[in-house]
């Protein structure tokens, strides 16, 4: 049942991201070229989702579980720290180089893009490589420093 | 500021939103987790035990839904323009895979639930994120 819904789910964000335009990296591109001839298309995409995801969260926020009756995950961690702020720079520098994102990225590999092919093998890397530090910093530090 | 008005799209890209929202409301609601795409793949990668069927579920979705979209609306589908070659699109993805897993979160997680949410951390790697991606595309296009 659940991983039906999860199916669904992923299914209907491929298709709300493909029918937005996010897909196409040129389009998302021109939204990001601001000094150019300016796509505000993209402004849009995040509004609609907003828009729904505020309902949507004002009614998570009040619950402890989900309609399913299964446990609501909620995000806890509130601090503006380094980390967020050079991950996120560095994404969005990579987002700016070739108007992929995660999700898009994938799409279009779905699709059978074999530039999204090589987006996402090399986005994958990446994952791997932060999950490789990771691990050897969590090594490095004391045990008594906590996980 | 001069505006593109011959690919400008605001129905579809609204439309393509409300969609993109109402995935994030029944994933938080049924599934009782934010939905960010960087978050679920990378979760993968580092399987552990009874937290990769959810995550495989959810992206094998994710990678039908092209072939879904052609068999029931062919006529909403695009044909991307992809500028990109292959080394930019290697160092974009390194990039992009880093970032989003040290930032844990991208433009679903942070931009779309982590906005609804309102919360203060997303907004600021929102903030973030779109600056550097707007930096990039100035030099890119206009300085080098």
């Amino acid at each position: 049942m659940n991983r039906l819904i999860e199916f669904l789910v992923g299914l209907l964000f491929g298709i709300g991201l493909l029918i937005s335009g996010m897909t196409d990296p040129g389009k998302v591109l021109g939204f990001l070229d601001l000094a150019g001839a300016w796509d505000p298309s993209l402004a849009f995409v995040m509004g609609g989702a907003i828009l729904v995801g505020l309902v949507a969260f004002t009614v998570a926020k009040q619950r402890t579980r989900t309609f399913l009756g299964t446990a609501l995950h909620l995000p806890t961690s509130r601090d503006i720290d380094r980390r967020l702020v050079l991950g996120s720079l560095t994404f969005g520098i990579g987002w700016g180089l070739a108007g992929f994102c995660p999700g898009p990225g994938l799409v279009a590999l779905g699709a059978g893009e074999p530039k999204a092919a090589v987006f996402v093998a090399a986005m994958v890397g990446g994952m791997l490589l932060f999950e490789l530090v990771e691990r050897r910093a969590k090594k490095a530090a004391t045990p008594t420093a906590g996980a | 500021m001069t505006l593109d008005w011959i690919h400008f799209t605001p129905w579809t890209a609204l439309a393509g939103g409300v969609l993109l929202g109402l995935a994030s409301a029944a994933f938080i609601l049924l599934n009782g987790r934010v939905l960010g795409i960087s978050g679920i793949l990378g979760g993968l990668l580092v399987p552990r035990r009874g937290d990769i069927g959810w995550r495989a579920s959810f992206l094998i979705g994710l990678l039908l839904a092209p072939a879904v979209l052609a068999l029931v609306a062919p006529g909403l589908i695009r044909a991307p323009r992809i500028d990109a070659g292959t080394v930019t699109l290697v160092a974009a993805g390194l990039l992009v895979g880093i970032g989003t897993r040290y930032g844990s979160g991208c433009t679903s997680g942070h931009g779309v639930c982590g906005l609804s949410r309102l919360s203060p951390r997303s907004l600021a790697a929102t903030l973030a994120f779109m600056a550097a991606g707007f930096a990039t595309v100035y030099i890119i296009r206009h300085l080098i």
